[in-house]
């Protein structure tokens, strides 16, 4: 019986055939903590009565969540994990380098065929490099930091077939706020999601890792990518390490397929409280917002702050609207200035803050008002989820959330691109 | 392991962020402060209705969102002993067993707010005492009942030095 990918990268690293369901106790080439979680791995670690790292090599500790500190409390745990940091003397990405979720690939830590986990649920994104990732909590980090190892249930996966090619002003953000609407929060629970098909083959990598960092939101465990010549020139132009490619079989099982044609797929938007209560722009536009967003871990990449300048290139923003970019890394943000994205965002009125997580979660950096509308490229919009439990979230894509600051309303990107 | 308390329901895909808002997560480590904001932005008044020993009832994918293990050190610090759902996200499953809190999937929907359980996780069953029903429950996977009798994995990582479900 054929195998999947899930199963044949989680066999790897332990050393014997798996199947979906089989508890494994895995070894892993990979281990990510960020400042919402590490402090309290940093804990247990301790209590666990941890020494070294198991690899100083394969572990990465970042702080984006709150970068830099607002707060004094905050401001102390980033110490913690500095002083953890040097101790330990594992990879630190301290204030401004970036969200996690870019930096692990960006520099060079993820490869096709590994097996990482991240105390953070959206480890899920480097599924799209072919890799198995997911998130799990600070226990499981602190264990995983000890032991290099940790154990896991060989997910079952459901195949998503994706037909055809998205047309214009439809971009990878709206094809998955599509799929999670259809399947549901819990559509794919437990399972790792497998995205196939032209559609997926025909997205850049930066679009791929859209899609599968958003695969937690239908509950899934992982979001893969089978490896093609995209994946490995990325991958080889980030990474020294050697790139171990790994396709499921013909004959592999899947708990679930569906297949999609996605050549008449309007925009999508997530509309308030939850991810997957997605609807086709027509059903929100002229929607007012008062504030709009471009980053996080989902969408702050350079094709996504080039979207959104060819939209904003010789315009303004309502002056209704705050706009706010956060690009996702350091290094994205100095070729937005070379290339002069940054400069036209800042003149259309952006706002941008430093290279992290920007105002998704809450933190900092734009807290929204009572009854507020707000329109951010994340990959969250549940209630409290930017700060304030009375505001309402709206999830799109770059395109659509530039058009709707332009139109101080939701707006169709569509008609805005030239 | 018994457990007996009275219910606190709640419906279904309760997230992270209502368990515990990112507001707050982000501050402190001190837990017993955190489990005063445990479900604040669904009840506001639940940390103060909560007694020692009482379950939070749910419905389908409790706990989905994000990785956040302060999310159940909330609920168990806020003294709620067990948490029974139709079904829960992966992410908060594998951190509450770590954290040492047990979970329990049954059918939630003849489980009322106010009533009596027992919690019998050896037996596997709950008896509501309120309505003199016995609900068969969906037994744990070995792994998760060796870390649970452990006490939480920092437990089993102190006592083994790693994994150790030989």
């Amino acid at each position: 019986m054929g195998k999947t990918i899930a199963e044949k990268i989680l066999g790897a690293h332990c050393q014997q055939a798996v199947s979906a369901n089989d508890i494994v106790v895995a070894d892993l080439d990979y281990v990510m903590g960020q400042d919402g979680t590490s402090p309290l791995a940093i804990q247990a670690f301790r209590e666990m009565k941890g020494q070294k790292v198991f690899d100083p090599r394969r572990v990465a500790m970042i702080i984006d969540h709150s970068a830099p500190s607002p707060l004094e409390g905050v401001s102390a745990l980033h110490a913690l994990m500095r002083d953890f940091a040097r101790e330990q003397g594992f990879n630190f990405y301290d204030i401004g380098e970036g969200v996690c979720h870019q930096l692990m690939p960006e520099k060079g830590n993820v490869v096709c065929g590994d097996l990482v986990v991240g105390a953070d649920s959206h480890t899920c994104s480097y599924g799209a490099l072919n890799a198995f990732s997911t998130g799990v909590g600070s226990t499981d980090l602190a264990a995983a930091m000890i032991s290099g190892k940790l154990w896991f249930k060989v997910p079952e996966s459901f195949k998503f077939v994706l037909n055809g090619q998205l047309p214009a002003g439809v971009y990878a953000k709206d094809l998955i706020l599509y799929l999670i609407g259809q399947v549901t929060a819990d559509g794919a629970t437990y399972m790792a999601a497998e995205y196939v098909g032209e559609a997926v083959r025909a997205l850049s990598v930066e679009g791929r890792l859209t899609m599968s960092n958003m695969a937690i939101e239908m509950g899934a465990k992982a979001g893969l990518m089978e490896a093609d010549e995209k994946t490995l020139a990325w991958v080889q132009q980030h990474s020294q390490r050697e790139p171990r490619p790994v396709t499921s079989d013909p004959d592999a099982v899947y708990a679930r397929v569906e297949e999609y044609e996605v050549s008449n797929l309007p925009p999508q938007v997530a509309k308030p409280h939850t991810v997957d209560n997605v609807a086709p722009i027509t059903e929100v536009a002229g929607t007012p917002i008062q504030q709009a967003v471009i980053g996080t871990c989902t969408n702050g990449r350079l094709e996504d702050l080039r979207i959104a300048a060819q939209i904003l290139q010789d315009r303004k923003i309502n002056p209704q609207v705050r706009f706010i970019v956060a690009p996702a890394s350091r290094r994205i943000m100095l070729e937005a200035i070379k290339e002069g994205v940054l400069q036209t965002l800042i003149e259309a009125g952006a706002a941008v803050v430093t290279p992290g997580c920007g105002p998704c979660v809450g933190t900092h950096n734009g807290v929204p008002s009572d009854g507020e509308n707000v329109i951010p490229t994340a990959n969250r919009n549940f209630k409290g989820r930017m700060g304030n439990n009375k505001a309402f979230i709206y999830l799109a894509s770059p395109a659509t959330v530039a058009a709707s600051a332009l139109a101080g309303e939701i707006a169709d990107p569509r008609e805005f691109i030239r | 392991m018994k457990f007996n308390g009275r219910v606190h329901k709640f419906g279904n895909d309760v997230n992270t962020d209502y368990i515990i808002s990112g507001r707050y997560k982000f501050k402190t480590l001190d837990m017993k402060e955190l489990a005063k904001h445990v479900m604040e932005d669904l009840d506001p008044d639940f940390y103060n209705k909560v007694q020692s020993g009482d379950f939070i009832v749910a419905g389908t994918n409790f706990g989905c969102g994000s990785s956040r293990e302060q999310a159940p050190w909330a609920v168990l610090y806020a003294g709620v002993s067990v948490v029974i759902a139709k079904s829960f996200a992966r992410l908060f499953y594998r951190n509450a067993i770590n954290c040492g809190l047990p979970l329990v999937e049954c059918d939630t929907d003849r489980i009322e707010p106010g009533d009596e359980l027992e919690v019998d996780l050896a037996q596997g069953v709950i008896n509501n005492l309120t309505r003199g029903e016995v609900l068969p429950i969906k037994p744990l996977p070995g792994v998760m009942i060796k870390i649970l009798q452990d006490g939480g994995l920092a437990e089993h990582f102190q006592k083994y030095g790693t994994f150790n479900f030989g």
